[in-house]
């Protein structure tokens, strides 16, 4: 499936390669660069890039292309979603995704890539069972290993690969058992000129951390689990029991994972709105103004952020901002108006109205200490002027 | 001086490499793959890294692997000398470590070991643990890149490795079965419904490839559930559906195999999974199988989808896109998620617009006209110019709109943008041709708009419509053409041509007017530098300028330049599109690309659904747990002679095994080899709880002094093995808790088996020895109140059946206790279920309180499924048929062979232990004697004993024992140890 691996940052240049079959030159990347010529933005290079013998599939985080090497039929979403799998992972074992903590801990991802897939097809994808095999690294233990020769190794098959719970490994232990939830949400929307919406949804996740002991196996029951219209699981759910009474229930993996995302339709936002523009406009509002113009014949790109707090809210008067916009000198006029994108966070609200009743533990005896925490953002919130 | 800076670094880390400590050694290959990934070369270092593959530091050893995976094809000789440590590592009891030799062994792509892979991947499909078996699959692949020519083999061990039931090895042999042989779609039958089931617990990855094999397979096996085809369709489908017995008219006009149903089951619930390349492989799967009524469940995850990376977007929406021409009523409700945003790249913006412009009916095209309204302002100019484009195919296809359409294109005509306002016309040029007659103010106002445009191709169009409409707008048209006779020698090539086109139609319409400027025009083209043009001028000058030589062509010039044209149909990019699987590559760039399989059409009438059926190896310990079976239809499902071909198509098909006994004690597996009895524990876990469960109430009157008897058993097909395990542990723990008080004895069975079987007939010829024990007693198969008055009962009598050598011969003792005479007693011809049963003779007359023994021989195909078939009896002219089960017991399938103890000891050498499950049974002590032991092992498996020399495990009865079919045999060794 996939031949090879090559990772370009930003500048053009070729910071590392992996291959799983045998070796694939480097100047198949032409095709890469070429596209990327073209592309006006880093954005616009198309995903699959066919060449003569070959076909590109890319991904572009953290401004490194993630650039996949492929010999023949395959869906483009199964390497897709690798790629991406694998910036997760890496971001997970470096805490950032970048070239530098690439380039810094080669070996660690030379081995991790390694232990990810077989031939091409993927092997180890979830973190608890690639964290058995390749022990992240942490200043203390790379001391310790140059002291004592020991390895970052794992030398025993991880013991979720056999069992039926792959993701949480055995023998986890804590002293303090806790299980933390974020429910955040994020609006979607898009905002007309006379301010009346013309779609909003609201997308939320449920981020859990979960630090306990043993093989808890957990229940989370919602107040009002009607609303939500499309939900997706991490594997650790159990879907028969989500069909028949709406409770989550799931043995989680240890430590971070998200644990559902789900996506409430613009229909039941509707009944949310007043509500929500009250709440639009509470705590502090971004706004940004990404424009482009015009200037003898050279395209300016520049980037405005006007930041505002605007503190509490009197719903008698609502607060508005006011200004006027100037143009360079010389400039001709847009011939659209910008359009503004807004980021705001609202703390301790899910803007739909989602409310976890409770979170019961079985399975093991002691007590763990739970907490929940709401919170509502703005995703791709534009207000076209 | 740069060679010479690298050649000494090398030779600074081969000094490292060589050094005795391993810190240096490790540092100096964490420098050497930090090279290889910076993609330079460290081959020169090849002979010091490869020495140290056997190293005991283990992130050592897999720097060094993966050193050796990259370089090994270019130094194939140096690598051939780490060959024997990978063999050793493939014997390894650490499970990881057999893994990780299988998988180096495997990459490194040396044709010389070929034959070596070969025998690996042989063994580690064999093994005990579901991880080694993975590798095994993935190895199959690298092996059949490598060297071709082994197709016949690997397919093989693929189909063994199809059979198992590890989740962990599903997605993997079914990629393997992708690359290697996927016109092979009759090894999937009798795995299909495993498949599905299994499908939910299959790790992601296998989710994907396993639904695309799925949705290829059953495009072959079931027929269209899409009604209207079959509505539509001739009189001959129709008859077809008749001749079923189901009217077409409003109830169903079809029913859904049972087989096709339970792949839409059970993919369903995987739309909700987190990975998007599994929801986009079940949206693909409905959509290319499922009733088109069911389709729209798979909207609402593809939509969700559109929330995800940029990439994922890109490749869902044109799928989406695929889709929304022909079912637009899927996307309709969640238009509004296709809005687009300024945020989004170009190429998600231009498809989110393919997606609202399929979706446009005649109800909601004000809104989506809106929308595209804001659109054509947009900044990014490659964006407004699709906008544009959509919003002339909108005006196409809804006639409703198509003025308001024209009259908002013809206000973007003075846009100041200039790829606006060639779009524009360009658009415009294309809707004229649908009603020129009302429009010729537009084309008039587009002719005062020809100098202010640059852009070729709207010029071009502009000259065109002049050309072709010059009727309408008489007065402008000479006055292009004189334009355009100017600047001829500038123009692009495209806008010369219509240039040309241009002045020859209003030469024919106009001739007075323009017959000078025509004529230089095509003076000019007569010399241009582009063979088209001078090839068009050459032409057009013949066909409309009359001379002698024309002839009678140019009498019809008019007719054909001025010809009527058929206004273009604006289509969607997408429309061929759906040539293509979706979700696949192929789809994705819109051409076939290297491995695309292609999806085949429904057939007219479905295949043989009876190919599917698989017989549950469903051991023994079914009619012991009480369970029973559920009853298979009394359908035949496939006639003799299809099974037959069956038989021989699928060599050791469900092979059986072998069985010997031994009670046991609490823990079900032995605890001294955890790693075996952890992956035998996930694999028999269903077969367990049950036993459990039946433990519990039978629990053993405590034996403080018991002790362990293990039993061990190797064989090939693990599952099996490990039902029959625990069957077995069932079995004899009925006899043994009633007699056993415990001494110390520990028995060890090694059950093992070759896969080879007909090379190892050549070598040492297997013969079938009499039975060491016939057990007496007899089983009833009729009781005289069911089978009013006559009662039977069969006996294994554990001889070689006559009729067959894969027969089981049984005793069949029929009485009649009724007070009148039975008559014409034998088993309907009709009534098999798929075993190949050969009947007694016809039995004239049984008096009342007679008894009679016949014998029969039924072939159970080495499984444990019941042979159903029908008594027939006649009873004062009233003829019954009576429905009897025979369920053989394990032990009962198996045949005992002769051999030395040497050959044995042979044989289980080649076994390596590595697939050898355990068991410890306890024992009383008054059975220790190994005559008791044998005794009890042969009261229950029709085994052999092999006398023992061995001493220091004392009394060691050893069996062999063949299977009813030859293309297995088994040895049992029992170990007696204190």
């Amino acid at each position: 499936m996939i031949h090879s691996l090559f990772l370009i940052n930003a500048s053009g240049d070729i910071f590392l390669e992996k291959h799983w079959k045998s070796v694939v030159s480097r100047s198949v990347c032409d095709y890469f660069f070429e596209a990327l010529e073209r592309a006006t933005e880093p954005e616009n290079v198309p995903p699959v890039i066919p060449t003569p013998h070959h076909y590109l599939i890319n991904v572009l985080r953290h401004r490194i292309y993630f650039v996949a090497v492929i010999q023949s039929e395959v869906p483009p979403l199964f390497v897709i979603e690798f790629l991406h799998r694998v910036v997760d992972t890496f971001q997970d074992y470096f805490g950032v995704c970048t070239e530098a903590a690439i380039k810094d801990n080669v070996v660690v991802v030379y081995e991790l890539l390694e232990e990810m897939l077989d031939n091409g097809f993927p092997l180890a994808t979830e973190s608890n069972i690639l964290k058995e095999l390749i022990k992240p690294p942490t200043i203390l233990r790379t001391v310790v290993n140059t002291i004592t020769g020991s390895t970052n190794v794992g030398e025993q098959l991880p013991t979720g690969q056999l069992s039926v719970v792959p993701w949480r490994r055995t023998g986890v232990k804590y002293t303090n058992n806790e299980a933390y939830f974020d429910v955040v949400e994020e609006i979607d929307a898009i905002i007309d000129k006379s301010g009346s919406t013309i779609t909003a949804e609201i997308q939320g996740v449920i981020d859990a951390c979960v630090k306990l002991t043993g093989m808890p196996d957990l229940t989370l029951s919602f107040m009002n689990p009607r609303l939500l219209d499309d939900v997706s699981f991490h594997p650790c759910v159990r879907f028969k029991r989500w069909e028949a009474e709406r409770i989550l229930s799931f043995i989680p993996p240890d430590g971070n994972f998200r644990l559902l995302s789900y996506h409430v339709s613009s229909q039941k936002i509707k009944k949310k709105k007043n509500v929500f523009e009250s709440f639009l406009c509470s705590s502090s509002l971004h706004l940004f103004d990404k424009n482009t113009l015009h200037i003898n014949d050279s395209i300016i790109q520049f980037l405005q952020l006007l930041s505002w707090d605007v503190g509490k809210i009197n719903p008698q008067k609502l607060p508005s901002l006011k200004g006027s916009m100037s143009l360079q000198t010389g400039a001709s006029k847009p011939d659209e108006n910008p359009t503004i994108n807004i980021q705001f966070k609202i703390q301790q609200l899910a803007i739909s109205g989602l409310k976890v009743n409770r979170l019961d533990m079985y399975g093991e005896k002691y007590k763990p200490f739970k907490g929940i925490k709401y919170m509502t953002k703005a995703g791709k919130f534009q207000v076209r002027t | 001086l740069c060679f010479n800076s690298l050649s000494h670094l090398n030779e600074d880390l081969k000094e490292m490499l060589e050094s005795n400590k391993e810190s240096l050694k490790l540092e100096a290959m964490k420098r050497i793959v930090g090279l290889i990934a910076k993609g330079k070369n460290a081959y020169e270092l090849f002979p010091a890294v490869v020495k140290n593959v056997a190293s005991k530091n283990i992130e050592l050893k897999k720097l060094v692997y993966v050193y050796l995976v990259r370089y090994a094809e270019e130094q194939q000789d140096l690598a051939l000398l780490s060959i024997s440590t990978f063999q050793r590592a493939l014997k390894d009891p650490n499970q990881l470590i057999r893994a990780s030799a299988l998988r180096v062994l495997s990459s490194i792509r040396v044709p010389i070991i070929v034959p070596i892979m070969m025998l690996a991947i042989k063994e580690a499909a064999t093994d005990l643990s579901p991880y080694v078996r993975k590798t095994a699959a993935h190895a199959i692949q690298k092996l059949y890149s490598l060297d071709p020519d082994q197709k016949e083999h690997l397919i093989e061990v693929i189909e063994k490795l199809l059979k198992d039931k590890s989740t962990l090895v599903a997605g993997s042999v079914v990629m393997a079965f992708e690359e290697v042989c996927p016109d092979r779609i009759d090894l999937i039958h009798k795995n299909y419904r495993k498949l599905c089931n299994l499908l939910v617990d299959v790790e992601e990855w296998g989710q994907v490839v396993i639904i695309h094999m799925l949705t290829r397979y059953a495009r072959t096996q079931f027929v269209s559930p899409w009604r209207e085809d079959a509505v539509f369709d001739e009189n001959s489908e129709k008859t077809f559906y008749d001749s079923e017995g189901r009217r077409v008219d409003q109830s169903k006009p079809y029913i859904m195999d049972p087989d096709h149903r339970l792949l839409l089951r059970n993919t369903k619930p995987l739309l909700q999974s987190r990975n998007t390349a599994v929801v986009m492989a079940v949206s693909q799967l409905y959509w290319h199988l499922a009733p088109k009524h069911e389709l729209s469940i798979i909207t609402k995850s593809l939509v969700r989808l559109l929330r995800s990376h940029r990439e994922v977007q890109y490749i869902v929406l044109q799928n989406i896109a695929t889709m929304s021409i022909q079912r637009k009523g899927m996307f309709e409700p969640f238009m509004k998620s296709f809005y687009v945003r300024s945020t989004d790249a170009t190429h998600i913006k231009t498809l989110k617009l393919e997606i609202l412009t399929n979706l446009a009916n005649e109800a909601n095209i004000s809104t989506i006209l809106r929308e595209l309204q804001t659109y054509v302002k947009s900044q990014d100019k490659a964006f407004a110019a699709a906008t544009i484009q959509a919003i002339g195919r909108c005006a196409t296809n809804i006639s409703e709109v198509t003025d308001t359409c024209l009259n908002g294109l013809v206000l973007l005509l003075s846009n100041r943008d200039e790829t606006v306002v060639a779009e524009s016309v360009v658009v415009i040029k294309k809707l004229l041709q649908t009603q020129p007659s009302q429009h010729s103010d537009i084309i008039k106002h587009m002719a005062k708009l020809f100098d202010s445009i640059t852009v070729p191709m709207a010029r071009a169009s502009i000259l065109w419509l002049m050309g072709e409409y010059c009727e309408h707008v008489p007065k402008n048209a000479p006055d292009v053409l004189r334009k355009m006779a100017k600047t001829f020698i500038s123009e692009e090539d495209i806008v010369k041509l219509q240039t040309v086109n241009l002045a020859a139609k209003l030469y024919l319409s106009n001739s007075k007017q323009t017959k000078l400027l025509t004529q230089y025009i095509l003076n000019l083209g007569k010399y241009d530098q582009n063979y088209d043009i001078r090839d068009r001028t050459r032409f057009i000058r013949q066909l409309i300028v009359p001379n002698e030589k024309s002839g009678a062509l140019s009498r019809y010039a008019r007719r054909i330049l001025m010809a009527p044209k058929p206004a273009p149909v604006l289509q969607s990019a997408f429309k061929d599109r759906d040539r293509f699987q979706l979700g696949t590559l192929s789809h994705t760039l819109n051409s076939q690309s290297n491995g695309y399989l292609e999806l085949s059409d429904w057939p007219a009438v479905a295949p043989d659904q009876s190919v599917r059926i698989v017989e549950v190896v469903e051991l023994a310990g079914a009619p012991l747990l009480g369970k029973s079976k559920p009853g298979k239809s009394a359908e035949k499902f496939y006639s003799d002679s299809e099974e037959e071909e069956e038989e021989e198509g699928s060599s050791s098909e469900d092979s059986s095994s072998s069985s010997s006994e031994e009670s046991e004690s609490e823990s079900e597996e032995n605890s001294d080899d955890s790693n075996k009895s952890s992956s035998s524990e996930s694999d028999s876990e269903k077969k367990k709880k049950t036993l459990k469960n039946k433990k519990l109430q039978q629990q053993k009157p405590d034996s403080k002094d018991s002790h362990d008897l293990a039993l061990f058993l190797s064989q090939s097909h693990l599952f099996f093995l490990n039902k029959f395990l625990v069957v077995f542990k069932f079995n004899l723990r009925c006899i043994f808790v009633a007699n056993c008080r415990c001494s110390l004895l520990c028995l060890c069975v090694f059950l093992a088996c070759q896969f080879d079987a007909v090379s190892w007939h050549v070598r040492v010829s297997l013969q079938a020895s009499f039975p060491v024990f016939v057990p007496e007693t007899s089983h009833e198969l009729l009781h005289r109140m069911t089978g009013k008055g006559l009662s039977a009962q069969y006996r294994f009598t554990r001889q070689p059946c006559i009729y067959g050598n894969s027969m089981v011969s049984l005793q069949l003792t029929l009485s009649n206790s009724s007070d009148q005479a039975l008559e014409n007693i034998h088993i309907s011809e009709k009534s098999s279920t798929g075993q190949n049963i050969h009947r007694f003779n016809a039995i004239e007359r049984l008096e009342p309180q007679a008894s009679v023994t016949v014998s029969m021989g039924v072939d159970f195909n080495d499984s444990t499924q019941a042979a159903n078939f029908q008594l027939c009896s006649t009873k004062t002219l009233r003829s019954d048929e009576l429905s009897v089960s025979i369920q053989p017991a394990v032990g009962e399938l198996l045949l005992p062979i002769t051999m030395t103890e040497a050959d044995f000891t042979k044989e289980q050498g080649k076994l390596l232990g590595m697939n050898e499950s355990s068991a410890t049974i306890t024992m009383t002590p008054e059975n220790i004697s190994s005559q008791s032991v044998n005794r009890k092992v042969v009261s229950v498996a029709n085994l052999g004993v092999i006398p023992s020399s061995q001493e220091n495990i004392h009394s060691v009865p050893r069996r062999c024992l063949n299977l009813t079919k030859p293309t297995f045999w088994n040895v049992i060794k029992k170990t007696n140890c204190s």
